[in-house]
């Protein structure tokens, strides 16, 4: 064998033997919210038996997931669908609006919001932490969808996002060439500055669906009756009550984890030209 | 009929409001609140009294906040120095030209970033368990040593667990940032040095190290400002507690328990303030990095 070829097959090996540690824990959770409590402790991955490749298929059971949905899982899951589509929805249209506002348009304030907002990139959420939960107390938004929603409607990362994809997709002349024509503003912006600014649509939306599905502090604080709790914090505590019930627990991660893994492989394209659009060009 | 002038500005009002509205609301005054509630003391929200410059002094004297701080600080050293270089040589070799199967390798690595922190804190919680976790049970199935079955992460290593599962979590993530710099590095500079007879090692250091240095800046800020606000991955591992004499316990963590568990918001707000000070200073090196990247692009 010559020696590239040889170099090739061992970073071949070298990459495939690290992609299976890598995936290793993913097939480990999902073997074990389908085995019963006993066959948890016997056997690492399949219980071993005298079926197809020497496992027990018998043995492996929907259980875990029919208890886990008896218990009211489904409940959070639904909550989690909402919260996060509520917040990718609104937090899209909003910034996407004011980043359009900001670059193409001249009126007074344009300067000082454009600082305040790249101001705020830089707060660190751990520091609205304690005010942020006074102020929901002082309007009586603790323990309501809007306590968890309003504050993720407006990140102002989005704004810089949006406002740097219309500085860049969006030409001027195309705006005045539009107008001439006589549209209205409004129509401008849903029908040419939206579609030209679809990839940074789709990759946002994207991150703050998941940041709002995989988001625990802000829930873990704002939310307290168990009927309006996120999938994050029903989660955690499942492990408070049930913490040696492991297929359980095993279950709940799996339902909770495989809608967005779902999403993502899906758009992942997006995603991940979103992810680098801000560090890197090209 | 509206003249052009007023429904321009009406257009305008449409446009801006929303997001002015509750980035006001929920955004700029809560900051404002922030330094006036760190000279408050509370008792659960709405209970404020004024303690000045006291809950600052309390602070500095308070030997949690700086078991806190120094958890959080070798935790981000830790996983800064295992994880970044792990994630160069996996950028590194998914580089190599014409390698098959690239993006499905991508995708693999990257998978673990598909689990948000709540859950991959619940796996880890099993997966480190005694035992019966995936972790000790592939350790003494590899190396055919029973006792290992025996290691107590939860309760002896809480900070190697905290490492090694943000290492699984964030090596993939990292390696995006690093592969797609990578592979803006200019080709001619490339065969340049091939052509000089530059080995692989000087090609590294004197060619590809240079040209990514602002991405790879970019990762480390952001590496360490996500490790620094470490909340959910101890809080879940260690049942909401610090773990054993507060072995695990970080600065947000202290935070919480502050504000949420004792109801001390202004002491909260305070702590909020130390972490922020080394955040900002932080952030402020970013963005200044990505003005001047912009400025050269």
């Amino acid at each position: 064998m010559s020696k590239p070829l040889l170099h090739k097959l061992a970073l071949h090996l070298g990459l495939i033997a690290l992609g299976i540690i890598v995936l290793i824990p993913f097939a480990w959770l999902i073997i074990a919210s389908l085995k019963p409590s006993e066959a948890f402790f016997s056997a690492l991955f399949l219980p071993p038996g005298d079926g197809l490749f020497g496992v027990d298929w018998g043995a492996l059971t929907l259980d875990n997931y029919t208890n886990l949905f008896g218990l009211g899982f489904g409940r959070a899951l639904l909550n989690s669908i909402f919260y996060s589509s509520a917040a990718a929805i609104f937090a899209t249209l909003f910034c996407a609006s004011t980043g359009y506002a900001l670059a193409k348009f001249r009126f007074r304030g344009n300067g000082l919001l454009t600082l305040l907002i790249l101001g705020a990139l830089i707060v660190p959420p751990s520091l609205l932490i304690a005010p942020g939960y006074e102020l929901l107390y002082d309007l009586g938004l603790l323990d309501t969808a809007w306590g968890l929603l309003l504050p993720a409607f407006a990140p102002a990362f989005g704004v810089f996002l949006f406002r740097q994809a219309v500085l860049q997709s969006v030409p001027d002349q195309l705006l005045e060439a539009a107008r001439i024509d006589g549209c209205s503003e409004l129509s401008i912006f849903f029908v040419i500055v939206l579609p030209l600014i679809r990839p940074m649509i789709g990759a946002f939306m994207l991150i703050t669906f998941l940041a709002m599905w995989n988001n625990f502090i802000s829930p873990q604080i704002v939310i307290q009756s168990a009927d309006k709790q996120p999938l994050s914090v029903a989660i955690a505590q499942l492990r408070g009550v049930y913490r040696t019930d492991y297929g359980l627990l095993m279950a709940a991660t799996v339902v909770s984890v495989a809608p967005v893994a779902l999403l993502f492989l899906i758009l992942q394209k997006q995603f991940i030209s979103g992810l680098t659009s801000g560090a890197v060009k090209g | 009929m509206s003249s052009p002038r007023t429904s321009r500005a009406l257009f305008l009002t449409i446009l801006l409001a929303p997001f002015v509205l509750i980035f006001s609301v929920f955004m700029l005054y809560p900051l404002a609140q922030s330094a006036v509630l760190a000279a408050h003391q509370t008792y659960g929200p709405g209970t404020r009294e004024y303690v000045g410059a006291h809950n600052l002094s309390l602070l500095i004297n308070d030997p949690l906040f700086w078991k806190a701080l120094k958890n959080t600080l070798v935790y981000t050293l830790g996983s800064l120095l295992i994880q970044l270089p792990i994630a160069f040589a996996l950028a590194l070799a998914l580089n190599s030209p014409k390698l098959r199967g690239r993006s499905i390798y991508r995708l693999v690595f990257f998978s673990p970033q598909l689990m948000g922190l709540v859950f991959v804190s619940i796996l880890g919680v099993l997966a480190f368990e005694k035992r019966m976790g995936l972790v000790n049970r592939s350790l003494a199935w590899v190396t055919g040593n029973s006792e290992l079955l025996e290691l107590d992460w939860l309760q002896e290593h809480v900070m190697a667990t905290l490492v090694l599962l943000s290492l699984w979590l964030y090596a993939g993530f990292n390696m995006i940032y690093f592969l797609a710099a990578l592979q803006n590095v200019d080709r001619s500079l490339i065969e340049a040095s091939e052509i000089d007879g530059a080995g692989p090692i000087a090609r590294l250091r004197h060619v590809i190290l240079p040209s990514i240095k602002p991405v790879a800046t970019f990762v480390v800020l952001l590496s360490m400002i996500g490790s620094l606000q470490l909340f959910e991955l101890p809080y879940i591992l260690l049942d909401s507690s610090g773990g054993p004499s507060n072995s695990g316990l970080t600065v947000v963590m202290y935070l919480y328990q502050n504000g949420f568990e004792l109801g001390d918001l202004g002491y909260a707000s305070a702590i909020g303030w130390a972490l922020a000070i080394m955040l900002i200073v932080l952030a402020l090196i970013q963005m200044n990095m990505i003005r001047r990247q912009e400025r050269l692009g």
